[in-house]
């Protein structure tokens, strides 16, 4: 059967940021301009509906989705994934156009919202599962299942805020795992737990996949979404790009904004060198936005020497997503340039950065005495790996994870476990 | 071959609810089926108000019953005490007693039903449900606190043995009466309170100064005359003396007067949902 399930018609959402800045400004605030200065006060109103405040975030969407089909949704951050869901699941109206869809919608934009941390997690079962759209009798059904899914059978009396974060995001997601819409709507819930549990998630969202049940699917997670989707859709500022099936989109994605020339804003210090190009290249000289964690990549840059220098030095440093400087490399040794065009090349060691976003700077510098150019963050890069363990949003994992030697004996045995043996078990879970 | 066909047609409505999504056209209708529909989520929305409200606190629940024993007791030595307020022939305590309930009723539910958005900002950007259930259910969560302190009433009046005549028929009448002009506020104020936070601080001096323009802690036979007319269009007027009559026998019996201020609430309570509906769609903006 190929029914159409949700069909959507040049959707839109205007957002207009005058008035998202409103937000902050208080009654009071806006009383006192109106008294003080009533011009000025009506220009700026009339001046907020005007075009150049207006941000589409939305814009002429139209896709149809089928009975059964999981349906990927990619692009960066701030490409209207995120509405695009919430227009849908109905948490906020459109502004133009329209969708429609035949069946009942559940969603895990956000799991656990709604919980109340006095209350026990018996009673926020029950609350979370109706705020989702339950019924009672289809909370008490499975009620069982649901706890021991979460594995929380112990701390059922107990209130939810003496719970662990992990504990609180397993019992949610318990909960809106067995949600039993036509249409599921997920946005990065994967990004919770720890592996056995993410795991398990995993297993249960293929399961309802594969019961026929139609998901929407969003996650910066380029390996798992290639696992559950049969199709995808690529937005890039609130447009779609382009839609396929997942391994055509994923690769567009990924060439298009490895393609893409950034924009170089390069900050120069002082004349005579000048750095021109960045690139981040993997090891067949292909230029990429993501890597893998396994591999090894370069980040390649040009620059131009105008006068005949006497020392100079280049270097890479990394930015994560935490704003945490990672790593500063320096080539140790300065050398004299003639005029003309260089190339620099650095290369980031496989197995060494956590997967997550990384930022670039480079620069060029005379003994760190004379910076002459310097290029802040001019790239930006996500290491991915297939080992579902990696929460982008944690930060727990430490800035580096790399592989190291590790050597473990029991104690008076002189009995050495060896090292093969350690990797298989790495490998097995 | 054609009877099949019919049973699954129907079938297929039933199963397949078809959720059109469209922007915001007009004042468009109340919808007030989806709140039917999700009753089961009021109803449970209604109870972690309550059962949050009061974990973790060693009195708990009694402080539903303190409340108004507390401002009775400070009523009647002010008021009652030190200003000798006449209380229309009833001891004082019962006097004020009377009007606190249904005063606290409204005081409450309209503060948590003004907030109710605000405070629950989180659950509104990430799930999907008719936004009303978080006024209604604030109303209704303190509809259950005043049956709990209506207990106190029922002592008091044994002990000071007065006993309610057939008068006592018309209370579920003021108990709606205070519910529907408590909604009216909280709908009118909800969505504004989400844009601008000031409303939650002057909806908290509005309702104090709003006490003293009701009969709770003197009598309405204090009223000038001339100016009754005006003191009259309160709502919280009839409630609170409505209270008095149908339990204390005092008071002002219902008049064809107060159908002025039942038409100002049934305005207000329409108007209300009109606005709330208009503005709950795209609420999620502002948060």
């Amino acid at each position: 059967m190929s029914d159409v399930i949700i069909r959507v018609d040049n959707l839109g959402k205007r957002y207009r940021i005058g008035a998202q800045q409103q937000r902050h400004d208080t009654l009071r605030a806006r009383l006192v301009e109106l008294i003080s200065s009533p011009l000025d006060y009506l220009r700026t109103t009339l001046k907020a509906a005007s075009d150049a405040e207006i941000l589409w975030a939305l814009k002429d969407i139209s896709f149809e989705v089928k009975q059964g089909e999981v349906v990927g949704i990619i692009g960066r951050n701030g490409s209207g994934k995120s509405t695009l869901l919430k227009v849908l699941s109905r948490i906020t109206a459109p502004t133009a156009g329209r969708a429609d869809i035949y069946g009942k919608i559940g969603s895990l934009l956000e799991v656990g919202t709604g919980f109340h941390p006095e209350l026990t997690g018996r009673e926020n079962v029950y609350l979370n599962g109706i705020i989702l759209g339950m019924k009672k009798n289809e909370v008490d059904r499975k009620f069982d299942e649901i706890v021991e899914f979460a594995g929380l059978e112990k701390f059922l009396e107990t209130p939810v805020k003496r719970y662990s974060s992990g504990m609180q995001v397993r019992l949610a997601f318990a909960v809106a795992a067995h949600l039993e819409p036509e249409i599921l709507i997920v946005d990065e819930v994967l990004a919770v737990g720890d592996v056995a549990f993410q795991q398990k998630c995993l297993g249960k969202l293929q399961e309802v996949s594969h019961e026929g049940r139609t998901i929407l699917f969003v996650s910066h997670n380029l390996g798992v979404m290639m696992e559950l989707c049969s199709r995808a859709i690529l937005l890039h500022e609130g447009e779609i790009v382009t839609s396929g099936t997942t391994g055509d989109v994923v690769k567009t994605y990924v060439s298009k904004y490895s393609a893409q020339t950034h924009e170089l804003v390069t900050t120069s210090y002082q004349t005579g060198a000048a750095i021109t190009k960045v690139a981040l290249l993997d090891s067949q000289q292909q230029s990429v936005q993501v890597v893998d964690y396994k591999l090894p990549f370069y980040i390649e840059f040009q620059f131009e020497i105008s006068e005949s220098l006497l020392a100079l030095s280049q270097w890479v440093r990394l930015e994560n997503q935490f704003g945490v400087s990672v790593l500063f490399a320096w080539l140790a040794y300065q050398q004299a340039y003639q005029p003309g065009v260089y190339r620099a090349s650095c290369e980031i060691p496989r197995e060494l950065l956590t997967p997550g976003r990384y930022y670039v700077d480079i620069g060029l510098t005379n003994h760190r005495v004379h910076a002459y150019s310097q290029a802040h963050k001019c790239l930006s890069f996500d290491v991915i790996s297939e080992d579902a363990a990696f929460d982008p949003n944690d930060s727990d994992w430490g800035v580096v994870y790399p592989k190291l030697s590790w050597r473990v004996e029991e104690n008076g045995n002189g009995a050495t476990i060896s090292k093969s043996n350690l990797v298989n078990a790495y490998k097995k879970r | 071959m054609k009877n099949k066909m019919t049973t699954r047609a129907i079938k297929d409505n039933s199963n397949q609810p078809h959720i059109q999504i469209i922007p915001p056209q007009g004042w468009g209708n109340l919808a007030l089926h989806e709140v039917w529909k999700y009753r089961e989520l009021l109803w449970f929305w209604t109870l972690r108000q309550i059962k949050g409200r009061y974990r973790q606190m060693a009195l708990g629940p009694l402080w539903v019953l303190l409340n108004p024993i507390i401002y009775m007791i400070i009523f009647s030595l002010v008021f009652g005490g030190l200003a000798k307020l006449p209380s229309d022939g009833v001891p004082y305590p019962l006097f004020t007693f009377t009007a606190l309930l249904p005063w606290h009723y409204f005081f409450d539910g309209v503060n948590w039903s003004v907030n109710s958005l605000v405070s629950q900002k989180e659950v509104m950007s990430k799930i999907y449900f008719p936004r009303i259930i978080l006024p209604v259910s604030s109303m209704l969560s303190a509809l259950i606190d005043l049956a709990v302190a209506f207990l106190v009433l029922i002592v008091l009046m044994i002990y000071y043995g007065i006993a309610p005549s057939w008068h006592i028929l018309f209370l579920p009448f003021y108990v709606l009466f205070a519910a529907a002009t408590g909604l009216s506020v909280g709908l009118w104020c909800a969505t504004v309170a989400v844009r601008f936070r000031d409303i939650q601080f002057a909806i908290q001096y509005g309702l104090n100064a709003f006490m003293y323009a009701t009969p709770v802690a003197y009598s309405a036979s204090l009223i000038p005359e001339r100016w009754l007319w005006l003191y009259q269009l309160n709502p919280m007027y009839w409630v609170i003396e409505g209270w008095r009559w149908s339990l204390l026998g005092t008071g002002q019996p219902p008049q064809i007067y107060m159908l002025f201020s039942i038409l100002i609430v049934v305005f207000l309570l329409i108007s209300g949902l009109y606005i709330f509906r208009h503005q709950e769609r795209t609420i999620a903006d502002w948060i």
